[in-house]
Order: structure tokens, then C-alpha cells, then sequence
């Protein structure tokens, strides 16, 4: 399974902040276009957005990064701490 | 029973205020070849965007943002001669005035110290994983967006 976390607006947007998916997907790309098919929010929110940042196990990643059972995947916008 | 040592025990996410004096002071506790400390601290403005905020709120990605932190910390290290470093970063509701976050570097000589200081603050504002929500004087919310002037920052430690 993936472990998958949305953060910040995405998380109301979206209207969860964490849910477990099949580990079905070789990259975020594949993941994101899953995802987009749920409906209009997610498609803006992920898969079309340009803004979107993406983490996995921790580290930044990008929409190339390879994904396995197991591992933890984090969506979130540009962040603004400090 | 003792307590493990934590993970990252410089770096501090946490909701209570810090004592910036005390905290400086544990930075140098031990060191006698440190010659400058220097902290910053960044508190919460009663304005932004033209409006009036009442309250900020911060939401953090708990493990990442340790992890990104430390990452932040430690190329400090790399890039200047320094004795220590320590940044703390407050979660949860916040009002104007408020500490938000401190970043206290102590060094031999003052100039790694200014830099590593400036370095990690702006690093921090864009890469570790925090996100502020302002909750206007009428009641409303709205998350704060990212500055193109905090990517430039960044861009200017680029080697």
C-alpha cells in the first residue's frame, strides 16, 4: 500500500488529509493521474497544477520520482513558513 | 530510564514560546571559542496584504519538516566555520506579535555567523514544509501564499 498525505489547502480542498492506496502506480505521475480522475477539484489541485509540490519518504520529488509499496507520498502547496 | 536522544536535537518544532536570551545561552553553553552569536527571530505582523490579521495559524508536514531543517542546518555547517546552531519553529495558533520561529548560530568570527544566520532563514522560507493561514478581524480564512521575493532570496546563496 501507499501512504498518501495532502496538506494545507489541499487537504480541505480535497476534504482529507491522508488516505491508503493500492501501490499500483511506478511514479507520481501515474498516481497523480489516478487521483485526477476522482473529479474537477483533484484534477486542478494535483495532476493540473503547476504549483504543486510533492514529497516522498520525507525527501523532495518531482513527478518522475519512482513510488513502491510502502512508501509515503506527500502533496502540498508552495510552502510559507518562517 | 533515561530518555533517548532525540533525532534531531537541534532543530525544535513545538507550540509554546521560547526565551530567546535562554536559548542563545544554551547554544554557547560549554563553547569557550565562540566569539559571535547570531539570532533572528521572526514574529507575526498585525498586517498583511493590506488586511488587518487577527490570528496565524501554522501547519507543518511532521518528519519532513525535522528532516528538511536539519538538511538546511547541517549545509551551514558545511559552507561556514561554526561552533553551533539551532532553529525552532512554532506550530499552531499564533497572534500579532507572537514569535513565530528563531535561528541562533554561533561562530569564532562574527561574519559566518551573520551569514550562516541569513542562509538558514532564507532556505528555511523555502524549503521546509510550513504553511500559514491568516483568520481576518471579520472572521475569515485564507492561506497565505507563497512570495516570488522568498524564491529570489533563496536563489541568492546558489553557488
Amino acid at each position: 500500500m501507499l501512504n498518501v498525505l495532502y496538506f494545507a489547502s489541499f487537504r480541505e480542498v480535497l476534504g482529507q488529509a491522508q488516505e491508503q492506496l493500492p501501490a499500483d502506480f511506478q511514479t507520481v505521475e501515474c498516481l497523480l493521474k489516478a487521483l485526477a480522475e476522482r473529479g474537477e477539484a483533484w484534477q486542478h489541485a494535483l495532476l493540473n497544477n503547476q504549483n504543486l509540490q510533492i514529497a516522498v519518504n520525507h525527501d523532495v520529488a518531482n513527478r518522475n520520482t519512482a513510488i513502491k509499496a510502502g512508501d509515503e507520498v506527500a502533496f502540498f502547496p508552495p510552502v510559507t513558513g518562517g | 530510564m533515561t530518555n533517548p536522544e532525540p533525532m534531531f536535537p537541534h532543530i525544535r518544532i513545538c507550540e509554546e514560546d521560547f526565551d530567546l536570551t535562554a536559548e542563545a545561552n544554551k547554544l554557547r553553553a560549554g563553547h569557550k571559542d565562540i566569539g559571535a552569536v547570531v539570532t533572528f527571530v521572526g514574529t507575526v505582523r498585525d498586517i498583511n496584504e493590506g488586511d488587518e490579521v487577527s490570528i496565524l495559524e501554522l501547519e507543518h508536514y511532521p518528519g519532513m519538516t525535522e528532516k528538511a531543517l536539519e538538511k538546511i542546518r547541517l549545509e551551514a555547517h558545511q559552507r561556514w566555520h561554526l561552533e553551533a546552531s539551532h532553529i525552532i519553529h512554532r506550530i499552531g495558533k499564533m497572534y500579532p506579535c507572537d514569535q513565530i520561529v528563531m535561528v541562533a548560530v554561533a561562530s569564532r568570527h562574527r561574519e559566518n555567523a551573520f551569514h550562516a544566520a541569513h542562509f538558514i532563514m532564507d532556505y528555511l522560507k523555502t524549503n521546509a514544509p510550513f504553511w500559514k493561514k491568516e483568520t481576518l478581524p471579520d472572521g475569515s480564512e485564507r492561506w497565505v501564499d507563497a512570495r516570488v521575493s522568498d524564491a529570489e532570496a533563496h536563489k541568492r546563496w546558489d553557488k
